[in-house]
């Protein structure tokens, strides 16, 4: 620690080249936390997704309806837990292009299925005795400025009333907020009873069931049960695990993985570049005080050490600007909302950025660090006689 | 290290020689000094005679080719690297011609150097600093920066630096070598009160006569060998 001041002086010396290679580091590590957000935002968290839901939806395709009766016939089989319904409603307030996902779900059953979705108590009880009830996540009720109480007309091209009318108006009666912070909360819940009664087609079908198992290791086993359950019928079913479906709809996205780390990998290659020069100009140019360093005592291995320090700090100043400033961006939410409702920074990501920002202070310090090791004390002091 | 009856450095028979390319240069051949503790040595002799080489010998910055380097009782040639560093760190000061402070830290931090090496607290590092600058006469500069001093003041801070770990013998390369007469004049004198009251043994490379003058004893260095002072 007594070292770090000598550490500090060596950045300071050449305070514009410092300043800059700190500024390629930091934009490198803000696009590191940007694109680390844009990719969990683009194929959601699996790794939260819960082992023990299933989805069970038409073999053919999600967009295929099966009837809400199967609901029972799902519960009763051994191993099914819980079960409940949802329907996508495709509902637009004012603009297409205010898009948000909007359901409808059987309250009790839904809230019951999904623990992530946090309702108080006054809002659950608001929304079973409200037909045309909804309940709205925060983020989307900020968006909109709405508040509970309001009335929301949704029109909704693809479930029209019998006499062919899209417009739909709910009453906001609660909010939910998330328990944990990959939880979309940009959702908007409404009664199935309501819904159904309304639309002039398709009724009594739904889009997917969510399926609750109570052992998740059986889980394979117990989608197989199911699926079997209604082979052969008008609709038959294809059940799979939550992180599956998740799975699934990402690579719609393309892969959106591999062209992330491309793009990462191309700028820690440059940045490698960079910085290595700064620390290894820096080294350069200071060969006669490594040489007066050893000349009072100090070792090789400690001299080793003190570049290697400060190629890390370089690269852990830049980083944790860089990769600050992408945190604090999407601390308060998503810069755009409609198209991504979940956006932020995982913890694994930061970590992984912490881990990045040593291995690049590493990489970067080791020449420079070996050759100021190896310098001999008598020829470092020559070069300035 | 030693009481001041027995010699503080035993040098014998040291050659060294530089390799340039195909060709060998023997700086030192068959070199053997004797110097006693508390002795204020001058080592003269015309440029490229080997003296920075010599001094290298006793600082434990390089190695002889051949011969033997004892200090204190110790055969620093025979040190590794590492254990030499640590010997240089406890058992010599280095004053250079050009000073050698780091310009990116004050004068304190400069001194306070080679105490990062010891256990010392930072608050009795601070005291040991203060000391050190305070018998150079800089106790008012502290907080300047080298760039910020004159030449005679950043000699100071380097012997401030040179002396603040209480080292036994002094090892001067030309310190009045790049200032002028005055300024190298209160070096001078600075370091035979080292000498005299703080029983430091000093030994100093000097191309200048006026300089060697001040000294105990003056031997030349020439064709790698040395002889004792011819009298002025
Ligand atoms: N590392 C080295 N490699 C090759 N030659 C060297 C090396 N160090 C010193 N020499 C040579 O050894 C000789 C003595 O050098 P040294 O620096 O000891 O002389 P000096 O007496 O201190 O001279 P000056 O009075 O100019 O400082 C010179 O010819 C020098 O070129
Ligand atoms: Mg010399």
């Amino acid at each position: 620690m007594k070292f770090l001041y000598l550490v500090a002086c060596n950045l300071r010396r050449k305070k514009l080249r410092t300043l800059l290679t700190l500024l390629s580091i930091g934009i490198a590590f803000f696009l590191f936390g940007l694109l680390g957000a844009l990719k969990l935002a683009l194929t959601g968290d699996v790794s939260i997704a819960n082992a023990d839901r299933l989805m069970t939806r038409h073999k053919v395709s999600i967009i295929q309806m099966i009837p809400i009766s199967y609901q029972a016939r799902i519960a009763a089989i051994p191993g099914v837990s819980g079960v409940t319904a949802q329907t996508w409603f495709g509902g637009i307030y004012q603009d297409p292009k205010n898009f948000f996902a909007s359901m409808p779900v059987e309250p009790d059953e839904f809230l019951k299925m999904y623990p992530e979705f946090v309702v108080s108590d006054a809002h659950r009880q608001a929304w079973r005795t409200t037909r045309n009830g909804a309940i709205v996540g925060r983020t989307l009720m900020e968006r909109f400025n709405w508040k509970v109480g309001d009335r929301i007309p949704l029109s909704a091209p693809i479930w029209r009333h019998a006499d062919g009318r899209d417009a739909w108006e709910f009453e906001i009666v609660g909010t939910y907020e998330a328990a944990r912070k990959s939880v979309d909360t940009s959702q908007f819940f409404f009664r199935y009873d309501y819904f159904d009664e309304g639309r002039g087609q398709n009724k009594g079908t739904i889009s997917w069931f969510a399926v609750r198992v109570s052992d998740a290791a059986r889980a394979d086993a117990i989608s197989a049960a199911l699926d079997r359950e209604f082979a052969n019928s008008a609709y038959e079913t294809k059940t799979e695990p939550e992180a599956a479906m998740m799975q699934g709809f990402a690579q719609q996205v393309g892969d959106i993985g591999a062209i992330i780390t491309g793009i990462l990998g191309a700028v820690f290659f440059t940045i490698l570049l960079v910085s290595g020069n700064t620390i290894t100009q820096g080294v350069r140019e200071r060969t006669e005080e490594i040489g007066v360093l050893k000349a009072l005592g100090f070792t090789n291995t400690l001299v080793l050490g003190l570049v290697l320090a400060e190629s890390c700090l370089l690269a852990v100043l830049g980083g944790v600007g860089g990769l600050g400033a992408a945190w604090l961006m999407t601390i308060g939410g998503s810069p755009l909302p409609s198209l991504l409702p979940v956006f932020y920074v995982p913890t694994p990501h930061l970590m992984l950025g912490a881990g990045l920002m040593v291995a690049l202070g590493l990489i970067t310090g080791a020449l420079p660090a070996l050759q100021a090791m190896r310098l001999g004390v008598s020829e470092a002091l020559r070069r300035q006689a | 290290m030693t009481t001041d009856q027995s010699p503080l450095i035993r040098i014998a028979d040291v050659d060294k020689t530089y390799r340039r390319g195909a060709e060998e240069i023997r700086v030192l051949a068959g070199l053997s000094l004797t110097v006693q503790c508390g002795e204020f040595l001058a080592l003269m002799g015309p440029s490229g005679s080997g003296k920075s080489t010599l001094l290298n010998l006793l600082g434990g910055l390089d190695r002889p080719t051949r011969g033997t380097v004892e200090i204190g009782g110790e055969r620093i040639d025979a040190l590794s690297d590492r254990r030499l560093a640590g010997w240089r760190a406890r058992h010599v000061g280095l004053v250079f011609q050009f000073y050698n402070l780091l310009p990116v830290m004050t004068a304190e931090r400069n001194v306070e150097l080679p105490l990062l090496l010891t256990h010392l607290s930072k608050a009795d590092r601070r005291k040991h600093v203060a000391t050190a600058l305070a018998i150079v006469g800089l106790a008012h500069r502290t907080s300047h920066y080298p760039r910020q001093l004159s030449g005679g003041e950043q000699q100071r801070v380097g012997i401030a630096r040179a002396i603040v770990t209480d080292p036994t013998l002094l090892l001067c390369d030309e310190p009045t070598g790049d200032l002028d007469r005055k300024s190298g004049d209160e070096i001078l004198s600075l370091l035979q009160t080292l000498n005299r009251e703080q029983g430091k043994t000093i030994i100093m490379v000097t191309h200048d006569p006026h300089a060697s003058s001040r000294a105990s004893r003056t031997v030349h260095l020439d064709k790698g060998q040395l002889s004792a002072a011819a009298p002025a």
